[in-house]
C-alpha cells in the first residue's frame, strides 16, 4: 500500500502536449478511477506512474519519494494491460510466476505463491495451459494474477475489462472490487466506461484533453458536476444542456417561449450573463401541457428500457430527454409540458464551463 | 481467389509436374549413376534403373576424396556459420528495433546496403584481412607515422600480425555477418506487440532477460528457418573456402569434390564422382527435409 502524489505532471510528445500540468493526491489504499473520453491522456498518465513513459515535467511521488528517475521494477507497481499482454509461449503458471523468477525467488517458493494466487482467482485448473487456450475472462484473471503475485505497492489497470462481453465485465468488476477490499492495495483504474467508474471507484478523476475536470466520489460527480464537460459526460442518457441568458430577476431565458425560474428560495441570485443550463433526464417530469412554469414541448420518440423509459421531446428543434418510470400513454407528436425542480438545475458559465453557484444573501463571494 | 475449374486444375497439375520433373532430373541422374559400374555409366544413353554397385562406388569416393575428414570440416564450418548468423542477426535486429540510439536508422541502412555487396565483390580486401587480421591497424600506424617514430626513437619495430588462413576462425568469421538474417529478424520483432515488452519491463526483466526469455523462444520458427537457409548456403560455399584453405589437409567437402571429377585423359569414372556428389549433397538435403515444417512456418506466418 502506498500513497501517490502527482505534482504539476506534464507530458509532451515533441511539441504536442498531451497532459497539461496535472495535480492529484491518491491516498494509501484508495481505489481511484480515471475516467475520460478516448485520447484524453488516461493511458499516458498511467504509464507515467508505472514508469513506461518519461515524465516531461513535474514530479510523481510514491510514498513520499520522487520516482521520476526510477525504473518500472524499482517502483514496485504492477500493471494490468488492456490486451492482457500475456507471454504467449509460457504456461499460465509461468506467466504468473515470471516476476518472481526474474527476482530470483526459489522454485518451491514460487510454486507455492503461484498456487495461492491461482486459488484466489479460481484459475488453478488452467495452470498448465498456454494463454492461447484460455477464454477472454480467464486471460483477464491470469493478467490480474501476474500483477497480484508481486504484492505490489500500487495496482494500475488500463481498461482491463474493455475486451470482455457485457456480462463478464460486470462479473469481473465485482471481482476486482472484492479483491481490492481483501488486499487493500492502492489502485488506479483507467476506463472510459462511466458505469465501471461509478461502481468501482472510491473517487473518480474525470479527465478531458489532458486536464483534470473534477475529482470526487461517484455521488459528488453525479450530483454536483463541477464543469460543463463533466455534466455532459456522466449520466445516461446524457444531461440535457441548453444555452441561454440569466436575467437579473433570476429567470433563465433561452428564447421567448423558454423561460425557467431558477430558484424558488428568496434571496437566491445568480450572476447574470450567458450560461449553460443542465438538467438530468431523471430530474425532469412530464406534466400536462399548458401548466404554468412548465415548458411546452412535443414528444419526439420514446426509448423503452423495461423498468423505465426515456421520452425524447422536442421544443422548436431543441431535443430534451426525460426519464420516467410510470407509463404515460404517449405517442410521438403529443403535446406535453416539462416541469423542472429548480433544485435540480445545474448552471455553467458559458465561456469557461465552470459551475455557477447561487449567491445567497449570506454569501458575498462567489465560490 | 482464382476460381477453380477442372480444366484449370489439370493445367496447374501439368505445369507443376513438369517443374518437378525438371527439378528432380539431376538428382535422379546422380542417384542412378552412383549405382552403376564404370562400363554401365559410360554407355549412352544412361540406364534408367539403378544398378548394384553403390557401396563400392561410395567407398572409392570416400577414400579418394578423404570424405570422412572433409565432411566433418564442412559440418563444423556450415553449422558454425549458420549458428553465428542466427546469433548475430537476432542481436543486431534487437538493437535496431528495441533501442533508441543516435545513428540507429543509419546503421540499419548500412546493414541493408550490404545486401547488395555479396562476398564475391569484396573478396580481395576480405582475403587480405584474413591473411592478417591486424593489417588495418598496422596500416593506420604506418600512415600516421607512429611506426617510424617507434622505430627511430625506441628502436622498436611494430609488426602486428594475426593470420587467419587455414583456420576455422578465418573460414567462418567473414561469412557470419548477414543482412538477410538481420532483416528477417527485424520484421519478426516488429510483429511482437509492444505491450509484451512493457509487461516484461514492469515484471522487472532487463533488456537481456527480455531477449532471452521472450524474443528467443518466440522467434523459434524464425530461427529454424534462418538456420536452415544459412546452413545450406554455407555448405555450398565454394570460392571463399577455396581461397582461405591453402593447406590440402584442411579443405571442406564441396571444394574437395573437384578431385573426384575425372580428368580429360584419365579414367572416366563418373560413377565414383556421382557417389561422392551424393554423399556431399546429402547433409543439407536431410536438414531441409527434417526442418521443412518449421522452415515454412518461419517464413510465411508469424506464430503468436
Ligand atoms: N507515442 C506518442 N507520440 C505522440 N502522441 C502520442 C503518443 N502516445 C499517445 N499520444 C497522444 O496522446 C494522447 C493521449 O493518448 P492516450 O493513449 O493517453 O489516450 P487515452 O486517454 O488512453 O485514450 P483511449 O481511451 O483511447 O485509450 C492522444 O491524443 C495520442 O494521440
Ligand atoms: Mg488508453
Amino acid at each position: 500500500m502506498a500513497s501517490i502524489s502527482l505534482r504539476n505532471v506534464k507530458k509532451t510528445y515533441g511539441k504536442n502536449a498531451v497532459v497539461h500540468g496535472l495535480d492529484l493526491d491518491i491516498e494509501s489504499g484508495e481505489f481511484i478511477v480515471i475516467l475520460g473520453p478516448s485520447g484524453c491522456g488516461k493511458s499516458t498518465l498511467l504509464r507515467m506512474i508505472v514508469g513506461l513513459e518519461e515524465i516531461s515535467e513535474g514530479e510523481i511521488l510514491i510514498d513520499g519519494t520522487v520516482v521520476n528517475r526510477l525504473e518500472p521494477r524499482q517502483r514496485a507497481c504492477a500493471m494490468v494491460f488492456q490486451n492482457y499482454a500475456l507471454y504467449p509461449h509460457m504456461t499460465v503458471a509461468e506467466n504468473i510466476g515470471y516476476a518472481l523468477k526474474v527476482a530470483g525467488v526459489s522454485r518451491s517458493e514460487r510454486d507455492r505463491r503461484v498456487r495461492e494466487v491461482a486459488r484466489a482467482l479460481a484459475i488453478e485448473a488452467f495452470l498448465d495451459r498456454k494463454p492461447s487456450a484460455l477464454s477472454g475472462g480467464q486471460r483477464q484473471r491470469v493478467a490480474m494474477g501476474r500483477a497480484m503475485i508481486r504484492e505490489p505497492r500500487v495496482f494500475l489497470f488500463d481498461e482491463p475489462l474493455s475486451n470482455l462481453d457485457a456480462k463478464l465485465r460486470i462479473a469481473m468488476r465485482a471481482e476486482i472490487r472484492r479483491l481490492h477490499r481483501k488486499l487493500g492495495t492502492t489502485s488506479v483504474f483507467v476506463t472510459h466506461d462511466q458505469n465501471e467508474a461509478m461502481t468501482l471507484a472510491d473517487r473518480i478523476v474525470v479527465m478531458n484533453g489532458g486536464k483534470v475536470e473534477q475529482v470526487g466520489t461517484p455521488a459528488e460527480i453525479y450530483h454536483r458536476p463541477a464543469t460543463r464537460f463533466v455534466a455532459g459526460f456522466l449520466g445516461s442518457p446524457a444531461m440535457n444542456l441548453m444555452e441561454g441568458e440569466i436575467e437579473p430577476d433570476g429567470t433563465f431565458v433561452q428564447d421567448a417561449t423558454r423561460r425557467l425560474r431558477l430558484s424558488q428560495q428568496a434571496g437566491h441570485a445568480f450572476p447574470g450573463g450567458r450560461a449553460v443550463l443542465g438538467v438530468r433526464a431523471e430530474a425532469a417530469r412530464l406534466v400536462a401541457p399548458g401548466r404554468p412554469d412548465a415548458l411546452p414541448a412535443i414528444v419526439d420518440f420514446i426509448e423503452e428500457l423495461g423498468a423505465s423509459r426515456i421520452v425524447h421531446v422536442d421544443f422548436d428543434g431543441l431535443s430534451f430527454a426525460v426519464a420516467t418510470s410510470d407509463n404515460p400513454a404517449l405517442i410521438p407528436g403529443d403535446r406535453v409540458g416539462i416541469e423542472i425542480d429548480p433544485r435540480d438545475i445545474h448552471l455553467y458559465d458559458s465561456a469557461t464551463g465552470e459551475r455557477l453557484e447561487p449567491v445567497t444573501a449570506r454569501q458575498t463571494v462567489h465560490p | 481467389m482464382v476460381e477453380r475449374t477442372p480444366v484449370f486444375n489439370i493445367l496447374c497439375y501439368l505445369i507443376l509436374t513438369l517443374g518437378l520433373a525438371v527439378a528432380l532430373l539431376p538428382f535422379a541422374i546422380v542417384l542412378i549413376a552412383a549405382t552403376h559400374d564404370l562400363k554401365a555409366v559410360n554407355t549412352v544413353p544412361l540406364p534408367l534403373v539403378p544398378g548394384t554397385h553403390f557401396w563400392e562406388n561410395m567407398s572409392a569416393a570416400w577414400t579418394r576424396a578423404h570424405l570422412g575428414s572433409k565432411l566433418l570440416h564442412s559440418l563444423i564450418f556450415a553449422t558454425s556459420v549458420a549458428a553465428g548468423k542466427v546469433a548475430l542477426s537476432s542481436m543486431a535486429a534487437y538493437s535496431i528495433v528495441y533501442f533508441r540510439f543516435p545513428g540507429r536508422i543509419l546503421i540499419f541502412w548500412l546493414i541493408f546496403v550490404t545486401l547488395m555487396l555479396p562476398l564475391e565483390v569484396r573478396i580481395v580486401p576480405t582475403y587480405s584481412i584474413a591473411a592478417n587480421a591486424l593489417q588495418p591497424f598496422q596500416t593506420l600506424l604506418d600512415v600516421s607515422g607512429l611506426t617510424w617514430l617507434a622505430d627511430t626513437v625506441f628502436g622498436l619495430r611494430i609488426r602486428l600480425e594475426w593470420g587467419l588462413l587455414n583456420s576455422y576462425t578465418g573460414l567462418i568469421l567473414p561469412l557470419v555477418a548477414t543482412a538477410t538474417g538481420t532483416f528477417l529478424y527485424r520484421q519478426f520483432y516488429l510483429t511482437v506487440p509492444d505491450e509484451l515488452a512493457e509487461a516484461a519491463k514492469v515484471d522487472g526483466a532487463g533488456s537481456f532477460r527480455f531477449f532471452l526469455d521472450m524474443l528467443l523462444p518466440l522467434s523459434r520458427a524464425n530461427m529454424i528457418a534462418l538456420f536452415t537457409i544459412m546452413f545450406v548456403w554455407s555448405w555450398n560455399q565454394y570460392l571463399w573456402p577455396l581461397l582461405i584453405t591453402t593447406d590440402p589437409e584442411f579443405g571442406i567437402a564441396v571444394t574437395e569434390l573437384k578431385t573426384l571429377i575425372p580428368s580429360e585423359f584419365g579414367l572416366p569414372d563418373w560413377n565414383v564422382a556421382m557417389a561422392g556428389t551424393l554423399a556431399i549433397m546429402s547433409p543439407p538435403l536431410l536438414l531441409v527435409i527434417l526442418m521443412q515444417r518449421w522452415f515454412v512456418r518461419g517464413l510465411i506466418s508469424t506464430e503468436k
